[in-house]
């Protein structure tokens, strides 16, 4: 490894890993170091016996649930939104070859108790017992006019400039109840708070005009799709694409100090007593602890099941979305649930994820909302890990530090974040602009 | 969607490439694949995903190739690589002692890691340099018989043995098939990432 390199990655997790095959198809020479033997670092997905390890110390599992190996346990659990931006880097970077993807079963949202389907259509606002009979008709109209918006046709504008009235005017005008409007900020639009009621109506008609398109695109129950054998799939096959061009792997490298040089600019990484030279470096928050600082805490419960959740159509993949007001919380749950359909968990058993942004210092209470909507669990394990986000200026010492991933975000912070530090380290924009139509949008036969 | 014994079952089966760098693994896909043969192979990189299909009696087989892109050379193989493979050539050089014992711990790596149904060949690459030759071939086959692999001398030079060891590795796999995840999904629409008819993958 006492080479000159481009760039240094440190860190296989989805961020890093994403980044190392775009600037290795770039043409620039990478090393790409992790200091574990398994690819994923924080995005991960482990089997049972990792599992226990991580979270029981000496425990060892039950026979009972299975063999290990079937297991792959995403220690960041999301969905990817079929027409979303993960989406278009997969296709943009053409690692879809690597991967498969199943539809999500269901989505779903928690109002008084009680878990409904998410209507995200004129006729299934119709339908749904989410809402009373006049209810029913004004979301219904209120669908149509999303549906029907155009950016490019002011016919269908109906006299509105999205760009200035804000979300609360839009919805006022169509007279929308509370609880109407909550499961449309919250779990259609997936804002994370309320603040969007104030801002311009543009960015919220756009994410449910993506959540009703990626819908109607595999004609399934959710608009999300998820990869077999879970998400720990991802880091891999960007890796593969940088290996593929040129891009150089070396997992369980111990330490990966990152060296300075007197004016604080970046020269390196060392280890195992060997220099790797490179002007930039790509790394977690892990590898660079003076760099970063603490902004939140996530809480999660993973829960193994031999039963689908209750009241959700026996679905094998399925989200639930807890939204604050509900809860009187500060920040939305999330409940995230997979199965051996998805080849994460043995024949018969089901992996069920609870988290939210952490408000206090007891997961086991703060989560039991979520958690109560389970039904019997074979097993839980309960954890709180820390988000970190970097506050050096990577002009100044050429260290491009990833931010954590974040419970309550998806994948569009994390792929935000990734192409603004593509950004940053190549000087150029990354096109996203891929013809999304062109793939196919049915489900394959197998 | 046929799944048995017809005469137009087509397998999809992935197969993947193992072995010490310079053993000939590329030049192995090269030579199948296009017919070709280059002195002077590059180290791979750059294409590592080939197709070729090869017709049976009772079956056509649509192999998808996996190659190592280099991965492997600092023990950082990701198991996405074999994971559902049908069929893995694990490929040594029959002048170097050194890429044999390296293709013995490929082997207890996929006994361990990979699909328990998948066949598995070992190939003796650059059979032509037998002047140079230091893994004789008793030795080779004798451990193959143990493992309970497919043993096989070839040369991608001369192209022997290249395509009777891809026909018997068709020939090997399983012909009935549990119909398996009947939703995948396609997200790109370039051949490479279809998955369709019967697919001779495994489920671990
Ligand atoms: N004489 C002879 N040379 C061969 C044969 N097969 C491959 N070679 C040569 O061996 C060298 C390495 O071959 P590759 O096909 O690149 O080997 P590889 O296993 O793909 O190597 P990496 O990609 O670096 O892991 C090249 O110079 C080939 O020309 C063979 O059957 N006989
Ligand atoms: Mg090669």
């Amino acid at each position: 490894m006492d080479q000159e390199y481009d760039v240094i990655v440190l860190g296989t997790g989805l961020k890093e890993c994403i980044l190392s095959g775009l600037l290795s198809v770039d043409g620039l020479k990478v090393l790409h170091m992790d200091r574990n033997d398994y690819y994923g670092g924080e995005s991960s997905s482990l089997n049972l016996v990792q599992l226990y390890k991580r979270f029981k110390g000496n425990e060892t599992p039950p026979e009972s649930l299975g063999l290990s190996k079937e297991y792959n346990v995403d220690m960041i659990p999301k969905f990817m939104m079929a027409n979303g931006t993960l989406v278009r880097v997969l296709i943009h970077a053409n690692v879809t070859k690597y991967l498969n993807f199943k539809a999500v079963d269901g989505s779903f949202v928690y109002n008084k108790g009680k878990i409904y389907k998410v209507p995200a259509t004129d006729v299934e606002a119709l339908t749904s017992t989410l809402m009373g009979l006049f209810e029913k008709r004004r979301a219904r109209k209120f669908f149509i006019y999303v549906q029907d918006y155009d950016e490019s046709d002011p016919k269908s504008h109906e006299g509105l400039d999205l760009n200035k009235v804000t979300a609360r005017e839009v919805i006022s005008k169509y007279g929308l109840d509370d609880s109407t409007v909550e499961f449309i900020g919250h779990a259609l639009a997936l804002h994370r708070d309320d603040s969007y009621l104030d801002k311009p109506a543009m960015d919220t008609i756009k994410r449910m005009k993506v959540y009703a398109e990626s819908l109607a695109r595999f004609q399934s129950g959710s608009p999300y799709i998820y990869p077999l054998y879970g998400l720990g799939e991802l880091p891999q096959a960007f890796a593969r694409l940088s290996a593929v061009y040129g891009g150089t792997y070396m997992l369980n490298k111990p330490e990966c100090k990152v060296e300075l040089n007197e004016s604080g600019k970046v020269y390196g990484v060392t280890s195992d007593g060997e220099t790797a030279r490179a002007q930039k470096i790509v790394c977690d928050p892990s590898y660079l602890p003076d760099k970063v600082k603490k902004v939140g805490r996530v809480a999660r419960a993973i829960c193994i099941l031999s039963h689908p959740i209750p009241d959700t159509n026996k679905s094998h993949s399925v989200q639930i979305i807890l939204p604050q007001n509900q809860l009187g919380r500060k920040s939305d749950m999330y409940v995230f649930c997979c199965s051996y359909a998805h080849n994460v968990a043995p024949k018969g058993k089901y992996i069920a994820i609870v988290s939210t942004e952490a408000e206090t210092d007891n997961p086991q209470v703060e989560l039991k909302p979520g958690m109560d909507l389970l039904g019997t669990v074979d097993e839980t394990f309960f954890d709180i890990y820390d988000r970190f986000e970097p506050v050096n200026n990577p002009l100044e010492d050429n260290c491009f530090v990833s931010s954590s991933y974040d419970a309550t975000t998806h994948f569009e912070s994390t792929v935000t974040d990734v192409v603004a530090m593509y950004s940053k380290i190549t000087g150029k924009e990354l096109d996203l602009t891929v013809d999304l139509s062109a793939a196919s949008a049915a489900a394959e036969q197998s | 969607m046929a799944t048995t014994g017809h005469s137009n079952n087509v397998i999809n089966a992935k197969l993947v490439l193992l072995g010490d760098m310079g053993t000939g693994k590329s030049s192995l896909v090269l030579r199948f694949v296009k017919g070709q043969f280059l002195d002077f192979q590059e180290s791979t990189i750059g294409a590592a995903f080939f197709s070729q299909t090869l017709a049976l009696n009772d079956a056509t087989v649509k192999f998808e190739i996996w190659d190592t892109a280099g991965q492997e050379r600092y023990h950082s193989l990701a198991p996405m690589y074999y994971r559902g493979a049908a069929a893995a050539v694990i490929v040594y050089d029959i002048t170097s002692n050194e890429s044999f014992e390296r293709a013995k711990k490929w082997v207890v790596e996929l006994q361990k890691q990979g699909n328990p149904n998948m066949v598995m060949a070992l190939a003796g690459n650059k059979a032509d340099l037998e002047d140079k030759r230091k893994v004789s071939a008793d030795d080779a086959r004798a451990y193959a018989e143990e493992n309970g692999l497919y043993f096989i001398e070839t040369s991608a030079k001369t192209a022997i043995n290249v395509n009777d060891m891809f026909y018997e590795i068709a020939r090997r796999l399983p012909r009935a098939q549990p119909v398996q995840n009947p939703t995948v999904v396609s997200l790109s629409d370039g051949s490479a990432g279809q998955r369709s008819q019967t697919s001779s993958t495994c489920c671990t």
